[in-house]
């Protein structure tokens, strides 16, 4: 039997969620045995070809990035959008607050046409994405269940519920009750209330989860005069808005 | 004869290396740097301060510790916030959990294939199953450190303003203990093993910067020396540190006294080589690293010295933080107008992050410059004294020379672009 074929890909981001996949120590060489990595830019020197799945980690923010990113589609028969980045334009959605040219003069003075920028974008604002593994970084765990399922045929699923759920499971304190803001109402699971437990607030680098006001949790944030606008505010850190963001 | 690598791979980063070479001439020879820009320092504009450091985290996955470290540092030091003895334990701890994490990422990941003939560690897999299983178990051990001291490996969550937001269970540290005073067989083969490693023989002098070793070896701290005898206020960096633009980078390039400067981890053995752990020092010596080695080739050995010094000295921090016994402290914290610099020797070398906060704690203006940048230069510099040299080798040969040599640096480049507002300060 062949093995199925992946490769990595990245775009704009700070290659964290590759680094994910490469920390997963134990499992990575099982993982071995099962696919045949053709390409990864990061690891290795060399690649091309036909591919089963492309995992691609990044935003889109120049304008020869859509031409890889059509070339990656076209040669892949599945496409993961890898992380934040990827799926909703990650930290680089605050980019999206201002202007491309306002922040290239600011950072490198006007005379800088090389450096055009254009406002970072989530994968599925340019090609068709099948599937995506969320968070700024990806959680390892959440990414070997989505290769398994793909390896098994069958659609990968995410938690479809909030965060909230699960930092109630781990009896953490509400950060609300502290007077700090936290997006665990509206974010979606999975991540296991990583930064509630490690005594932070949750950002929503998961992204919004799929009707955030059907939920009994959005109650909190109105109990805490939150209006929709604010925590559309709180979410941009990590969310652009429009197609493939919140 | 023009040598065009384009997205050179086993880097962080996108980049191109340039070189063209006519009747026996150098033409042209550039490190083109092409990773999108993301403009990090703007991002910052008007945010909290309680957002800042998961903000510049994201600047760089592997270097995410040491960004946010700088980060705290430089927030702390514009507020004027002192913190404990245990958390400066703590965030040394974890700033040598970060290095170890990406030396070995490093040494066996991008480095070692070139000296072992092959595209990359995966084949490697078959054939040298012991090296590779060698390999993701020392980068567990850094990997479990990130995670028992900063809550996740990449991108760390519990570092905060004047402190941590969590501790580590005292049972978490005795396991790292334990697993660092088990990896030694591990660290005794893998210095075996790069002994036998055909570094190529090839000398530039240079200037050479660090924090200064005055505390111990150079991890953070107020001061910073050149090898050519310059110590400079990191509060003053600005004035020593010159960048500049360059049409074919979206990165910018450094220059200190000299036409360029190298950074990492050969300028630290170099600048403090008294300051390296014993067990270091007898590394150093059985692999021929002295504070006089100039070829920059050997940053690799230098990576491997720093991989004993950060084993041991990790060892010492987890015994120094448990006999007091952990504290829970609670981080307190009042915002202030005012500026802040700090400098931390991260992985690739000297790394600044310096903020104007207003009188809410949010952020005016940021300036980060990060030690690729610092090293671009330099790295140029050697490839036009190296090529000359190198003209008679068949083509693949050369281009390979090349390449190892710009990965010897380890630059990390999607985080050397996001940079400065030129006229801060
Ligand atoms: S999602 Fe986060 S970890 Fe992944 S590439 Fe983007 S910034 Fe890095
Ligand atoms: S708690 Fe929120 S910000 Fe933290 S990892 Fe989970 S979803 Fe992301």
């Amino acid at each position: 039997m062949t093995k199925p074929r992946i490769g990595f890909f990245d775009f704009t981001g700070c290659e964290g969620c590759q680094l994910t996949v490469l920390n997963l120590e134990a499992e990575f060489l099982e993982l071995l045995e099962l696919v045949e990595i053709v390409e990864f830019r990061e690891l290795m020197s060399e690649g091309g070809g036909e591919l089963d799945i492309a995992f691609v980690e990044g935003s889109i923010s120049r304008p020869d990035q859509i031409e890889r990113l059509a070339a990656i589609r076209a040669r892949s028969l599945t496409l993961v959008a890898l992380g934040a980045c990827a799926d909703t334009a990650g930290v680089n959605a605050l980019a999206a607050l201002r202007t491309a040219d306002d922040l290239r003069a600011e950072v490198y003075g006007s005379d800088s046409p090389h450096l055009a920028t254009l406002p970072p974008q989530p994968l599925a604002a340019h090609v068709r994405v099948d599937h995506r593994v969320p968070g700024c970084p990806i959680d390892g765990r959440e990414f070997l269940a989505v290769l398994q399922a793909l390896l098994m045929g069958r659609p990968p699923e995410l938690p479809s519920f909030s965060l909230c759920v699960e930092c109630k499971l781990a009896e953490l304190p509400c950060t609300f009750e502290a007077g700090v803001v936290c997006l665990g109402p509206v974010t979606r699971a999975g991540c296991d209330a990583l930064c509630l437990r490690g005594g932070d607030r949750c950002r929503g680098c998961r992204g919004l989860i799929d009707n955030p006001r059907s939920g009994p949790y959005h109650r909190i944030l109105e109990e805490n005069g939150l209006t929709a606008d604010d925590i559309l505010r709180e979410f941009r850190t990590f969310n652009v808005p429009g197609k493939g963001g919140a | 004869m023009r040598v065009e690598v384009r997205h050179l791979t086993r880097v962080e980063g996108h980049a191109n290396l340039v070189v063209d070479v006519a009747s026996g001439e150098l033409r042209e020879c550039r490190l083109e740097i092409v990773e999108a820009p993301r403009f990090f320092e703007s991002l910052l504009k008007g945010r909290h301060y309680s957002d800042v450091a998961p903000i510049v985290a994201r600047v760089c996955g592997v270097c995410s510790n040491s960004h946010t470290l700088v980060s705290l540092a430089a927030t702390e030091a514009a507020f004027g916030v002192e913190v404990s003895a245990q958390t400066r334990r703590l965030r040394q701890l974890l700033a040598y959990g970060e290095i170890l994490q990406s030396h070995i990422l490093h040494l066996y990941f991008l480095a070692i294939p070139d000296y072992l003939g092959v595209t990359s560690i995966l084949p490697l897999a078959k054939s040298r199953r012991e090296l590779v299983t060698r390999a993701l178990r020392l980068k567990k051990l850094a990997n479990d450190i990130c995670l028992a001291v900063g809550g996740r490996p990449v991108h760390p969550v519990t570092p905060c303003v004047g402190g941590f937001s969590a501790l580590p269970a005292a049972a978490a540290l005795q396991e790292l203990r334990r697993q660092l005073v088990a990896a030694l067989p591990d660290l005794e083969e893998t210095v075996d093993l790069f002994a036998t490693l055909p570094i190529p023989a090839f000398e530039r002098e240079t200037e050479y910067l660090s924090l200064s070793p005055d505390g111990g070896y150079p991890l953070f701290g107020s001061e910073l020396l050149s090898s050519d005898g310059a110590r400079i206020p990191v509060r003053d960096y600005r004035l020593a540190i010159e960048e500049y633009l360059t049409p074919h980078s979206t990165a910018k390039f450094a220059r200190l006294g000299r036409e360029s400067y190298m950074v990492g981890p050969l300028a630290r053995v170099k600048n403090a080589f008294g300051q390296l752990s014993p067990m270091a020092r007898q590394v150093a010596a059985a692999l021929q690293l002295e504070p006089g080695t100039i070829n920059p080739y050997r940053n690799l050995v230098a990576r491997l010295v720093e991989v004993i010094h950060c084993v041991e000295q990790a060892i010492h921090l987890v015994d120094e933080t448990l006999l007091p016994g952990l504290r829970r402290e609670v981080p307190v914290v009042t915002a202030r107008a005012g500026v802040g610099v700090a400098a931390i020797e991260a992985p690739r070398g000297t790394l600044f992050h310096a903020y104007h906060y207003d009188a809410d704690g949010c952020i005016e203006s940021a300036d980060c410059v990060i030690p690729t940048a610092q090293n671009l230069g330099n790295i140029e510099a050697d490839l036009r004294a190296l090529v000359p040299q190198l003209l008679d080798l068949p083509r693949p040969e050369l281009t390979l020379r090349l390449e190892s040599l710009v990965r010897a640096y380890d630059p990390c480049i999607s985080c050397s672009t996001h940079l400065l507002t030129v006229d801060f300060a």
